[in-house]
C-alpha cells in the first residue's frame, strides 16, 4: 500500500474495486465504515452484490473483465470535464499525452456498452473520485487474478495520477495483499528476479554486495516463475521441487496440471504443518513449525513490519529456519544462525529499505518500510513529493476481454473468491470447529432469474462445468451474483473450484485468471 | 502450572491484527485482541478470535514422512535430512542448478523466507525461487 489503514478512515472519498473487503480483510473494512461516518463517500466497484457494497454510497457493477474500460471511461470524462490536476500532472508525471490520446475513444457510450454501467454512475464516479480533497483507491485479488492484472493495476495508477490522489495522507493506490505475508515473501526476495528489498539479480552491483556478503557466486540470470516451474516439471527441465509452507496442488488455477507437475519430479520435498493435497504427492514431508513456535516477523499490507513471538517449542521438533539451515550445512554451504534475530539482521544489512529496522524498534507498533537508517520513524506514506522513479510514468492502456468469454457450450461466467469463515484453501480454518460450523461445504452463488429458468432451488445439487474439469456443487440462489454469473468460494478440498478456473495468464506478472472463466450448470437430480 | 501471554501477530489475512495468546502448561487456550496494536486496536474478526484452535490440532505433522510406494513411513529428522540432501546434491550435479525450484511462502516469516531464498541462491545456485502469492 503506499497509504496505511488508518488514513482510509480520513478520506473524502473511498474507491474500492475488486476488493470484497468485509470477508477477506475484516479490520480494514472498518475503516471503510469509519470513513462513511465522518462524511466521506464510499464507492464500492464489484461484479458481485457483497456485504460492503450494500454499504456503499454508490456500487457500480461491472461486466467481470472489464476494468480497464470501466477505468478508462472514468479518466474521459475525468479530462473532458477539467477535473485533472493539471499542476500535479505537470510537476510530477511524464506520458501525459499518451494517456489522453487512448482515453480519448473511450467515450461514455462506449464504455457503458462494454462494462454494463450507466452514464450517469460513470460521470458521478468520476467527479467525486477526482473532486474530493483526498481519494484513496483500495484493491485486491479482483483486480489481479486477471489476464489484465499489470493493465488492471497501472490503471489505477494513472487515475491517481491524473486527479494528483497519491503522495499526500488519506490518498494512494493501496492493494490488500491477499495472505499474511505475501508482502513480506516479496520484501525478502522470494521471487526469481530480485534478492531483499527488490534488489535486481540481473543489477552487477547487486550481485557482487551478494556474493561477498554470503561468500558464494551467484547466479546472472532472472530464474523461473511458480507457473513456469510447473511448466517445466511437465517438460522434463525441472527434476526437483521444495515448497514450503503452500498447497499450490489446491491454490493453483487448474489444479491437476499442478499434481502432475508435482508427480513428474524425480524429487519433490513439502514442509508444511498440515498433510494438504500437495504433501500427498511428495517423495518427502517435512513437519514444519507454526507461527506460535517461532520467533520472527510478518509484513502487513500497509508494509508493517511487525514481531510474531514464540509461545510453545516447535511440535515437531525444529523450526523451519533450522530445517533449512542443517540441509544447507549438509550440502557444503554451511548455515550458523543461532536465532530468527540474527538472521532478520543479516538481512536489514543488505537491505537498505529495512536498514533502520531491528527487532528491539518493533516492539508493539511496529516500522512501516522503507526506514533507512536507526532514526528513521519508517514511512506510512509512499511517493511524497517524488516518485519512486523520480516522475510517475503514465501507461496508455487499451481494454482487453479476458481471456475466456462464454458460448453456447459453456454459457455462464463464472468468477470465485472467500468466504468468511474460511481462509484461501482452508487448510487452517477447516480445523477450527466454530469455523467449519459457519460453513461446512461448496455452495456456488446462482442468480434467482437462472434458477427459475433452470427449474434449481436453493439446496439443490448441480454439476458445474468447464473446460477443464467438472464438479458437484449445493446452490445458493441469490441476488449476489448477476444472471449470467456464477460464484463459487475457493476452500474446499473436496470440490475445488480450481479445477474449473482458467490458467491463462497475464503476461507479465503471471498471475492466472481466478477471476473469470466460462462454465456450463446442469442440475443433478 | 505454568501460565503465559505471548503478543505476536495473526496469520491469517494481510490486516496483521496483533494477538495475545494464552499459553497454560504448553496449550495455547486463548486468543485476545492487542489494544496497542495498531492495526486493530483491540478488536478482532471471527478468524483471529478463533487461532488457537489450529495450531495444536491433532492432525498437525510431527515427524518426517517418506514415500513408500503408495503411503507413506515415518522417520527421523537425520534420515529424512540426508536423504533430502542426497536428492538435491544428485539433481544439481546431474542436471545442473536450474533443474530445481524452490516455492518460498507467504504464510511463514520474513526470517525463514529470507533464509530459503538464500538457500535456493547460494547453496544450490539458482534463481529459481518464486512464492505462491501470484494465484
Ligand atoms: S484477526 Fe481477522 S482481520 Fe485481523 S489479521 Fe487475523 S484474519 Fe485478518
Amino acid at each position: 500500500m503506499t497509504n496505511s489503514f488508518d488514513e482510509l478512515a480520513e478520506a473524502e472519498c473511498i474507491f474500492a474495486i475488486g476488493s470484497n473487503t468485509t470477508i477477506a480483510h475484516p479490520i480494514v473494512s472498518s475503516r471503510l465504515f469509519r470513513c462513511r461516518k465522518n462524511g466521506g463517500t464510499l464507492i464500492v466497484v464489484d461484479p458481485r452484490k457483497t456485504e460492503i457494497s450494500r454499504s456503499a454510497d454508490i456500487h457500480v457493477q461491472h461486466r467481470l473483465g472489464t476494468d480497464v474500460a470501466l477505468i478508462n471511461g472514468l479518466m474521459h470524462i475525468i479530462h473532458k470535464n477539467g477535473w485533472h490536476n493539471q499542476e500535479f500532472i505537470q510537476e510530477r508525471t511524464e506520458g501525459f499525452e499518451e494517456l489522453i490520446a487512448t482515453v480519448e475513444a473511450y467515450t461514455p457510450d462506449r464504455v457503458a456498452e462494454i462494462t454494463g454501467v450507466d452514464t450517469e454512475t460513470l460521470a458521478r464516479v468520476a467527479k467525486i473520485y477526482a473532486q474530493s480533497q483526498t481519494s484513496a483507491i483500495i484493491y485486491c485479488l479482483g483486480i489481479t487474478q486477471h489476464t489484465t492484472a499489470v493493465d488492471n493495476v497501472k490503471s489505477l495508477a494513472n487515475l491517481s495520477m491524473l486527479c494528483g490522489q497519491i503522495g499526500r495522507p488519506s490518498t494512494g493506490v493501496n492493494p490488500l495483499r491477499g495472505q499474511n505475508n505475501v508482502q513480506g515473501a516479496c520484501d525478502m526476495g522470494g521471487l526469481p528476479n530480485v534478492y531483499p528489498g527488490y534488489q535486481a539479480v540481473t543489477v552487477p552491483e547487486n550481485r557482487k554486495k551478494f556474493e561477498n556478503a554470503w561468500g558464494r557466486e551467484l547466479p546472472p540470470n532472472v530464474g523461473l516463475t511458480i507457473m513456469e516451474m510447473m511448466g517445466g516439471c511437465l517438460d522434463g527441465k525441472i527434476k526437483g521441487m521444495v515448497i514450503l509452507g503452500e498447497n499450490p496442488v489446491m491454490s493453483d488455477p487448474d489444479s491437476r496440471h499442478v499434481k502432475e507437475a508435482l508427480l513428474s519430479t524425480e524429487f519433490f520435498m513439502a514442509i508444511d504443518i498440515f498433510p494438504t493435497p500437495t504433501t500427498a504427492v511428495a517423495h518427502l514431508v517435512l513437519p514444519a513449525a507454526s507461527f506460535v513456535e517461532v520467533d520472527g516477523t510478518f509484513t502487513n499490507s500497509e508494509r508493517r513490519v511487525q514481531r510474531v513471538r514464540k509461545v510453545i517449542d516447535p511440535m515437531a521438533g525444529k523450526t523451519n529456519w533450522q530445517i533449512i539451515q542443517e540441509l544447507s550445512t549438509l550440502l557444503d554451504y554451511p548455515m550458523h544462525y543461532e536465532s530468527a534475530e540474527e538472521i532478520f539482521n543479516e538481512m536489514a544489512s543488505l537491505t537498505p529499505s529495512f536498514a533502520g529496522i531491528s527487532y528491539p524498534r518493533l516492539n508493539e507498533k511496529g516500522i512501516c518500510w522503507p526506514c533507512p537508517n536507526p532514526d528513521h520513524p519508517g514511512s506510512p506514506i509512499l511517493h511524497v513529493g517524488k516518485f519512486t522513479r523520480g516522475r510517475g510514468l503514465f501507461h496508455a492502456i487499451e481494454f482487453k476481454p479476458p481471456a475466456e468469454a462464454p458460448d453456447d457450450e459453456y454459457p455462464f461466467w463464472m468468477t470465485t473468491g472467500t468466504e468468511r469463515a474460511h481462509y484461501l484453501t482452508a487448510t487452517m480454518t477447516r480445523r477450527c470447529i466454530h469455523l467449519d460450523r459457519e460453513m461446512p461445504e461448496l455452495a456456488t452463488d446462482l442468480n434467482p432469474a437462472d434458477a427459475k429458468k433452470m427449474n434449481i432451488r436453493d439446496g439443490d445439487t448441480v454439476r458445474v462445468t468447464s473446460r477443464r474439469g467438472t464438479l458437484l456443487s449445493k446452490v445458493w440462489v441469490t441476488d449476489r451474483v448477476k444472471p449470467g454469473v456464477v460464484f463459487m468460494p475457493l476452500h474446499f478440498e473436496e470440490a475445488a473450484a480450481n479445477l474449473l478456473t482458467n490458467p491463462a495468464m497475464d503476461p507479465i506478472s503471471k498471475t492466472p485468471e481466478y477471476k473469470v472463466c466460462a462454465v456450463r450448470v446442469e442440475k443433478v437430480d | 502450572m505454568e501460565c503465559k501471554w505471548v503478543q505476536t501477530t495473526c496469520p491469517y489475512c494481510a490486516c496483521g491484527c496483533g494477538l495475545i495468546l494464552l499459553a497454560i502448561d504448553g496449550e495455547i487456550v486463548d486468543t485476545l485482541p492487542s489494544r496497542t496494536s495498531p492495526t486493530n486496536k483491540g478488536t478482532l474478526c471471527i478468524k483471529g478470535w478463533n487461532v488457537h484452535e489450529f495450531v495444536q490440532h491433532k492432525d498437525r505433522l510431527k515427524k518426517p514422512l517418506i514415500r513408500n510406494g503408495g503411503s507413506f513411513r515415518e522417520t527421523s529428522w537425520d534420515e529424512a535430512l540426508g536423504y533430502a540432501a542426497r536428492e538435491l546434491r544428485r539433481i544439481r550435479d546431474t542436471y545442473g542448478p536450474d533443474a530445481i525450484g524452490i516455492l518460498t511462502s507467504a504464510r511463514c516469516t520474513n526470517e525463514e523466507n529470507y533464509i530459503l531464498q538464500k538457500f535456493s541462491r547460494a547453496t544450490l545456485g539458482t534463481n529459481n525461487v518464486d512464492h505462491c502469492a501470484r494465484l
